[in-house]
């Protein structure tokens, strides 16, 4: 039920009504509409978190980053919970 | 696609299982709050692969699962009333209200769509203003934003044919339920990601602190899932009881403001009925006034009965984390998703149909 999927998103389609501003925005190889109104800081390019048709976030891509290099990097023996 | 595969790497996975074996000493109980994640550890059988003294329990975090029956024959109710399309996600269609379920109703007659979103259900009540589309408002915090958004767009394009039949529920009010109950065997929580990505931090840093218990803020891929349980495992090893957020690139500190800021204008906090728990204090949203008169319970008359389950079905212990589904005396022989008794059979994030598909030998 609270299933949500990131997206890239590929065109911004502002709107005057700040609650009907839209985006295209790319899963793997579909592309959906999806309601921005409540992300309006988003730019092409972000990835945001789509659930039922509206993006409630954006990735933070640096984190994101972070985290992976983090388990990449760290020996499996030695994984703690503090990054 | 990225942001998910990466987090379901099997390497990954096997690093942070032996890291959670090193670090559990003791039995740990820990409870996944949110439907998405059980549906999600039992696919990737996790709690098989955890080291022995770590048990999982699952939660009551599936909506469609703590909805109240009576709420079901009030949808079923509006869905036969003249010149009503009841549209609703896909997930309530088979779910039994006191006699039957939507999907039922419809094969009765009765005018029941899915959609997707609630945003098409306002697109469907402004293309055919000649029909009263009711949306069935079922979700959490992940969710009411959409459907508060699916009400203010009604109302500042003055489509009067929209209304939502609202059945939206809160997680704290709900972990707090638990946490209060003498058989409660919860040592730690994971909390529902994407209802933080909503709601933040702070509200978690209170109960962390009222109950003296670790809560990690948890996404929903194996890899997430398991530094969620390791981060726990850690906290309860040493003894802290903090909030973490392993769910950082989703979760920001304060969460959504946009998002929270339209729910204040939109909703009022109201007690509600849970499937299987009861009524839980001020753990529902409803629409207040002006947005009032986008209530369809309001706006119909069909009010909701109250209603005593003789079924035998476990539901609610299911969903506090006190009863194994596969120890319910329902569970694959009257109650299969099928034929589903309880809530937690039909909905795929359910606890009992998880345990069925994915863990039935």
């Amino acid at each position: 039920m609270c299933l949500a999927i990131p997206g890239k998103v590929l065109q911004l389609k502002p709107h005057e009504e700040a609650y009907l501003c839209c985006a295209d925005v790319q899963f793997g190889g579909i592309t959906r509409e999806v309601n921005t109104s409540l992300v309006p800081e988003v730019q092409v390019g972000d990835y945001v978190l789509v659930h039922v048709g509206v993006a409630i976030s954006i990735v933070d891509e640096v984190t994101a980053a972070a985290t992976l290099e983090w388990m990449q990097e760290t020996d499996p023996s030695a994984i703690t919970g503090e990054p | 696609m990225k942001h998910l595969e990466e987090y379901r790497d099997k390497a990954r996975c096997d690093a942070l299982l032996q890291a959670i074996e090193a670090a559990s000493t003791r039995p740990w109980t820990l409870m996944e709050i949110c439907g998405g994640q059980t549906h999600s550890l039992i696919r990737n059988g996790i709690p098989a692969l955890l080291p022995d003294p770590i048990r999982l329990v699952h939660g009551p975090g599936c909506p469609v699962c703590v909805t109240p029956p009576t709420l079901i024959d009030q949808a079923i109710a509006l869905a036969f009333q003249p010149g009503v399309l009841l549209c609703t996600f896909g997930d309530m269609m088979r779910v039994p209200g006191t006699t039957i379920s939507l999907q039922t109703a419809r094969s009765q007659g009765a005018a029941v769509q899915m959609v997707y979103s609630p945003l098409e259900a306002v697109r469907l009540a402004q293309q055919t203003p000649e029909r009263k589309i009711v949306f069935f408002a079922v979700g959490f915090e992940t969710t009411a934003p959409a459907n508060a958004l699916a009400v203010m767009q009604a109302h500042l394009q003055h489509i009067d044919n929209f209304s939502i039949l609202s059945s939206h529920v809160l997680v704290p009010p709900a972990m707090t339920a638990l946490l209060e109950d003498p058989t409660c065997v919860v040592d730690g929580f994971l909390a529902a990601g994407h209802v933080c990505t909503i709601m933040g931090q702070q509200v978690y840093r209170q109960l962390a602190a009222d109950y003296k218990i670790p809560i990690v803020i948890t996404g929903f891929e194996p890899v997430d899932l398991l530094q969620g349980i390791l981060l726990c495992v850690e906290q309860l090893e040493k003894g802290t009881w903090k909030v973490e957020n392993q769910y950082e690139r989703m979760v920001h500190q304060d969460g959504n403001a946009a998002a929270r800021e339209l729910m204040e204008q939109v909703y009022t906090t109201v007690d509600r009925d849970w499937r299987g728990l009861g009524r839980i204090p001020q753990s529902g949203l409803a629409l207040k006034a002006p947005f009032d008169r986008y209530d369809a319970a309001l706006l119909f008359d069909v009010q909701e009965q109250p209603y005593v389950d003789h079924s035998g079905c476990r539901a609610g212990s299911v969903l506090k984390g006190s009863l194994s589904p596969t120890a319910c005396p329902l569970f694959g022989k009257s109650c299969t998703p099928e034929h589903p008794i309880g809530a937690p059979m039909v909905s795929s994030e359910g606890a009992c149909a998880a345990y069925y598909y994915f863990n039935n030998n």
